[in-house]
């Protein structure tokens, strides 16, 4: 059984009580009327003397300006109050991007640990403890964003433009799409989704931990098909639910390969906070049993599914890139703007890096080598889901300050804290896998 | 130069690596085995070095990659300017997603013919050779290790007879 050390423990509270405080300085700080909005820009504008050409959809003033624009003031005044709701999404949007993102790796490993019971892979049982206890943080990394978007459909914050009826009012796509993108049915669907995902999780693991005690392979087989039957609705639920959560962020634009894209980015890290964690546990005397060949077999995965991002999210760029039409195109267009920094470093730190560093076979069985491509694979993904919402809720307004790196510090701890709970709660081998024998002589 | 080597044929992967591993422990050299079908761990039982295809692959790879980029270059910016997607920038940087899926295809067409290329020749494995295969069997149903002798015939035949040999032999063999 593995006992939590209560150094990281401690951590863990740490990093989520200075979470917590820049989070409330991120809140606080948020400007509440247009002047306060004014001067935050005219003193940031001293640092750098960026323009005020933002695309962002916020709100839907695409065609507010073009009435705006027949007197000046009315254009500057609808300017000015676009700026606040900026200023006013941005501690909301980087604790939603925070939120996501951990919430992210769950669900990532789950649908790992998911194929690996319905391919009955013969190499993986070793680690099915870990991921079980990673996923874990489904239920209250779910309940979390759940109340983010809760607390959306209740304006108390405005990520998302489409949930504004004014908006709508004035908007012929969103009126079309209302039908689908309704706060009601985009609240049921967010239920639905958690919902089955956490069954999935529980009765899973409810199984798994019951197989340890059983006599015959009856809980094995029924987690077999439970798990097949998982992933027809996890496909289905995944993709709905990036286009709900992120891509309804840009209510006007859509990319058909746009849940695949967020699901490679949720399965790679997933992987490798499976990797990570696994190296962490054995350097702590636990897991003796698994082997480098194992650690070997997850940094393959880290490398492939980074090279399938890297597809995916090329194959949705290039299309748009060279199709040129303008309603696709602003996507990219605001990206490349105003997210410079974060969109090419993300393309480094997700291709460019792994693609480089974990070609080498003998590099994917140095643990330490693992962790370190590990650590940036992640700050890659973040910046990933960065730039996935940010462009949308807060526009030119981006920082990486207070409160996305309270974000980060709230639920990474959160995480941690939740993650290693579980892991103490079973013993970290499983003892009637029918495969166990094959995943203790696994080697390469 | 003609020298003498023992050939012992077994008809069991699982024997032939026992073997291999034992004669390995006795300190004879073991010159080459011949088996109808991969044994996975027999290099490593064998003590081959690693292979390093995967480095000249990797080379190749970056070979074809500059050869796509240069090709494209002269094709679609330098010889014949393109405007491509309705971007006339007449510039490779700017134009380079187009060219990204020709890139990548390179670096695997040239990453993979020329590390199958470069495996046959260092297999010694070209056009009209002669196949070396001391035993016809061995693409069949049986396994051969073949062993440089050097005086100690004797101590040999009884080594391999002891690890399940179903057939020994010694023959010259030109080198």
């Amino acid at each position: 059984m593995y006992t939590f050390s209560n150094r990281l423990k401690m951590g863990s509270f740490i990093a989520m009580a200075v979470g917590l405080i820049f989070l409330t300085i991120g809140f606080v700080s948020a400007p509440s009327t247009v002047e306060e909005a004014k001067a935050i820009v005219a003193a940031a504008h001293d640092g750098h003397g960026g323009g005020h050409g933002e695309e962002a959809t916020h709100h839907g003033e695409d065609k507010g300006h073009a009435a705006a624009d027949a007197h000046d003031d009315g254009h500057d005044a609808s300017h000015d109050l676009h700026l606040l709701h900026q200023l006013q999404n941005r501690p909301w949007a980087a604790l939603y991007v925070a939120a996501f993102f951990f919430f992210m790796i769950a669900l990532g490993v789950l649908a790992f640990y998911a194929v690996q019971r319905a391919a009955q892979a013969g190499w993986s049982p070793m680690l099915f403890r870990v991921m079980e206890g990673i996923t874990a943080y489904l239920v209250p990394g779910g309940i979390i964003v759940f109340v983010i978007l809760v607390l959306s459909v209740l304006h108390i914050n405005h990520l998302f433009v489409w949930m504004d009826a004014d908006v709508v009012a004035n908007d012929k796509l969103l009126q079309g799409k209302a039908g689908y993108l309704n706060p009601t049915f985009f609240l049921v669907r967010a239920a639905i989704f958690l919902g089955g995902w956490i069954f999935y999780r529980q009765y899973s693991r409810k199984l798994s931990l019951a197989q340890d005690e059983s006599d015959d392979n009856s809980n094995f087989v029924k987690n077999f098909r439970w798990s097949a039957a998982f992933l027809v609705f996890y496909l289905v639920t995944e993709s709905m639910m990036s286009w709900d959560w992120i891509m309804s962020l840009d209510p006007h634009w859509f990319s058909t390969l746009f849940g695949w894209y967020v699901f490679a980015s949720m399965f790679v890290s997933g992987i490798t906070v499976i990797a990570m964690i696994s190296i962490y546990l054995k350097s702590k005397g636990y897991l003796e049993q698994v082997n480098d060949s194992h650690i070997h077999d997850l940094a393959k995965f880290m490398f492939a599914i980074s090279i399938f991002w890297t597809y995916l999210w090329f194959a949705q760029f290039m299309l748009i890139w060279y199709a040129n039409i303008p309603e696709e195109v602003t996507y990219f267009v605001t990206r490349l703007e105003d997210y410079k920094l974060p969109f090419f470093a993300m393309l480094a730190m997700n291709f460019i890096f792994p693609l480089l560093v974990l070609m080498n076979s003998d590099y994917k069985r140095v643990n330490w080598f693992v962790v370190m491509a590990g650590i940036v694979v992640l700050l890659g993904h973040y910046l990933d889901v960065f730039n996935m919402v940010m462009p949308a809720t807060v526009g030119d307004q981006w920082h990486i300050g207070l409160p996305e790196i309270g974000g980060i510090l709230f639920f990474g701890g959160l995480f941690i804290y939740w993650v290693f709970t579980a892991l103490t709660k079973a013993p970290l081998q499983p003892k009637r896998n029918p495969f166990l024998e094959e995943s203790r002589q696994f080697h390469y | 130069m003609a020298s003498k080597v023992i050939q012992a044929l077994y008809n069991d992967d699982d024997v032939l690596m026992h073997a291999v591993k034992k004669v390995r422990a006795e300190h004879h050299h073991i010159e080459e085995v011949y088996t109808p079908f991969p044994v996975h761990g027999l290099d490593k039982a064998m003590g081959l070095a690693d292979t390093r295809i995967a480095i000249t692959s990797f080379m190749y790879g970056c070979l074809g990659l500059a050869v796509a980029i240069v090709m494209m270059n002269y094709i679609m910016i330098a010889d014949w300017p393109q405007d491509i997607g309705g971007k006339p920038s007449f510039s490779y940087l700017e134009n380079m997603p187009a060219f990204v899926p020709i890139m990548f295809e390179m670096t695997v067409f040239f990453a993979a013919h020329l590390m199958v290329i470069t495996f046959y020749l260092r297999s010694r494995m070209w056009p009209f050779k002669k196949a070396e295969n001391p035993d016809v069997r061995t693409t069949d149903d049986h396994f051969l290790m073949e062993i440089g002798l050097h005086d100690n015939e004797e101590e040999l035949t009884a080594l391999l007879r002891e690890t399940g040999a179903v057939e020994i032999k010694v023959t010259e063999k030109e080198s």
